[in-house]
């Protein structure tokens, strides 16, 4: 069973430390991760997706930027021919201490399918994520 | 004497290099026009009896006969991936390392206007990509699906997701394809792996193209036509580099190759960013890296050099601005046989040569991107990073028998001015002085370090 999935830190974002942690971990869970890496275009997370057959993309943002670099990538992903593939997004996705329910709000509309607050641990998206995909742990290959 | 007679059937001259193997000297070199309009070994007659001539005085016994060509049009090939600036790319590479002419790279999924196109344009090989290994395979299956019953006999080299290659095989049998399956250009995301894909359109041209192109009567004579002339070039100067396990290269090279029609750039470096702080984007490079410029030539491609210099570029090259440097670049591209005599006629010859040395090499070299962010500026980085290659080769006739190759080369360097462009910094200059590059290319095959110490005799330090 697929359960390739892309990883990477959007826009002109170089905060590494997380993106490393979050490869190993899905990677632990079982995933075959697609790391991209820091200072990631929407157009690479995409063409990433395309070329892996991923079923999903995992999108961090630390520096404050989020909201703008995530803006357009869900049309982005229809276009593409992605719009099965699930987006989170993670992080300090916006400047500053927010009220987290306006934030994740906002990101939804703009169709990700889940936002994690500042500080989640990694094993709470790992379980969302089999939740989405359906996946169990008999199917994974670990 | 033991010798070795090194054949380059070249698309307007056949060269012969007669090689001493006993002591790793050049003997003798001729060349004759390329006659494949009626026997390919009409002209490697004429030369040959030039070489005879040459070492009269000498007992020479010729142990291998070893050719190169690009006769008969090259070796033309249709690149097809999936994503443009991923796979798509990943083949092109592979492609144009394996010494072809890319006509055109296509993406995603076929359509009916795109395969007829490629018909059109009767490609020799098609190199069919797509897909991560693992990745996405309908692309690559739906392509080969389409592609099979319309192509009739063009063999095609399927270089894509593993876990496609047992149906594509289904697919080409049933469809009486000529296929070739060899390991993904590009097996994990940016992560390009050129060798088997260029290694299998080595042996289709061998197996195939060479008899369909009417070269094969030359098989006949001497041993084999091994390889494409641009791949023996590259060859030749990965093996100046890197040298053999008994003798040292002389490190990070770039070639400069100008012909007629096209330039070539070879560049033998990793290429990984070389200052701290600089991000590599993007797909892997290939080591020994060559590209193609189709615009920038000395003669049927002076006129699309000069549409993509211009005036106010080209100027800057010449010492009498005067010239209608215009009308003479179409002029040649309509006179290709035109050997420069007058000054001026050698003046326009060496402005137009320095621009596609520029031009060439730009497009070969890699880029940083700066982008701003809140704490300052961060740089990412693009193609190869040739700051710390030491040497910049020049060959092709227009260079080597040009009055003063090193201004050409120098200037043609100096020209690129952009920062953000990852150019050699302080390069030394070299020349092809007697042609030898595709020649010794041949030789490596069988013998690296005869190859490797008649490249360091030959190819001298010019500046
Ligand atoms: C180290 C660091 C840097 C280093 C980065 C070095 C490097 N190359 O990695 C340097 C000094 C370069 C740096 C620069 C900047 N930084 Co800084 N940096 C930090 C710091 C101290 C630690 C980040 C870190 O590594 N954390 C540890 C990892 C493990 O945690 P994490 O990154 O948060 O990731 C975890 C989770 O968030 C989550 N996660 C992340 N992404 C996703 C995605 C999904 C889908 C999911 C499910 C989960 C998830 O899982 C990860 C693993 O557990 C933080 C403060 C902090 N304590 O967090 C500031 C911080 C992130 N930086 C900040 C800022 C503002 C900057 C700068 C803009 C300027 C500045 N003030 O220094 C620049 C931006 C540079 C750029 N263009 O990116 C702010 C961001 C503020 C905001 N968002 O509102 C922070 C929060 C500091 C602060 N409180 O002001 N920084």
């Amino acid at each position: 069973m697929n359960n390739t999935i892309v990883l990477g830190v959007i826009g002109a974002d170089c905060h590494a430390v997380g993106n490393k942690i979050l490869d190993h971990a899905f990677s632990k869970a079982g995933f075959n991760v697609v790391n991209i890496g820091v200072l990631s275009s929407q157009e690479e997370f995409i063409d990433a997706a395309v070329e892996t057959d991923a079923k999903a993309i995992l999108v961090s943002s630390l520096y404050g930027h989020g909201e703008i670099d995530c803006k357009g990538l869900k049309d982005k992903c229809i276009e593409a021919g992605l719009e099965n593939v699930i987006l989170y997004a993670g992080g300090n996705l916006v400047v500053g201490k927010q009220d987290f329910e306006k934030v994740e709000k906002r990101f939804k509309d703009m169709g990700f399918d889940r936002v994690y607050a500042p500080g989640t641990s990694p094993a709470e998206s790992i379980s969302d994520l089999k939740d989405d995909l359906n996946f169990n742990i008999g199917t994974m290959a670990v | 004497m033991n010798a070795v007679l090194l054949i380059d059937f070249g698309s307007t001259y056949t060269k012969l290099t007669a090689v001493d193997i006993d002591n790793d000297e050049i003997l003798a070199v001729a060349s004759s026009e390329t006659t494949v309009k009626t026997n390919i070994m009409d002209g490697f007659y004429k030369a040959f009896e030039v070489i005879k001539a040459k070492t009269c005085d000498l007992d020479i016994e010729y142990v291998e006969k070893l050719a190169c060509s690009s006769a008969a049009g090259g070796l033309k090939m249709i690149s097809i991936g999936l994503v443009q600036s991923l796979t798509s790319e990943a083949a092109k590479r592979a492609a144009l390392g394996a010494g072809s002419k890319v006509y055109r790279t296509y993406s995603h999924e076929l359509s009916a206007r795109e395969i007829s196109k490629i018909i059109e344009e009767k490609p020799d090989i098609i190199l069919l990509a797509g897909g991560t290994d693992g990745g996405n395979k309908d692309c690559i299956i739906k392509n080969a699906e389409a592609l099979s019953g319309k192509i009739g006999d063009i063999p095609v080299v399927v270089s894509g997701n593993k876990n496609a290659v047992d149906d594509i095989e289904n697919i080409f049998e049933e469809n009486g394809i000529y296929f070739k399956i060899t390991d993904n250009v590009m097996p994990r995301l940016n992560i390009l792996n050129v060798e088997p894909a260029r290694e299998a359109i080595r042996t289709v041209f061998m197996e195939k193209i060479i008899e369909a192109k009417g070269l094969g009567e030359a098989e006949k004579e001497i041993d084999n036509i091994m390889m494409t002339t641009p791949t023996a070039v590259l060859k030749a100067v990965n093996l100046l580099a890197d040298g053999t396990n008994e003798e040292e290269g002389i490190g990070e090279i770039l070639v400069v190759d100008i012909g007629g029609a096209t330039t070539d750039v070879h560049s033998i470096s990793k290429g990984e960013p070389t200052k701290s702080g600089v991000v590599f984007k993007g797909l892997q490079e290939p080591y020994a890296k060559r590209t193609v410029e189709g615009d920038l030539g000395m003669r049927e491609s002076a006129s699309s050099l000069y549409e993509s210099a211009g005036f106010v570029k080209m100027k800057k090259f010449m010492a009498n601005e005067s010239i209608d440097i215009k009308e003479k670049c179409e002029y040649l591209s309509r006179n290709i046989g035109k050997i420069p005599k007058t000054e001026e006629e050698k003046e326009v010859d060496e402005t137009i040569c320095t621009t596609a040395v520029g031009l060439a090499i730009e497009r070969h070299i890699g880029r940083v991107a700066t982008e701003y962010s809140p704490m300052g500026v961060i740089y990412s980085q693009e193609g190869k990073d040739l700051s710390e290659t030491g040497y910049v080769l020049g060959t092709g006739g227009a260079i080597v028998k040009s009055r003063n190759p090193v201004k050409i080369l120098k200037s043609g360097m100096e020209s690129i001015k952009d920062p953000k462009y990852l150019k050699p910094s302080k390069p030394e200059y070299l020349l092809d002085k007697d042609y030898i590059l595709s020649a010794m290319g041949l030789l490596s095959e069988s013998y690296p370090n005869k190859a490797l110490k008649i490249l360091k005799k030959h190819v001298v330090n010019i500046g």
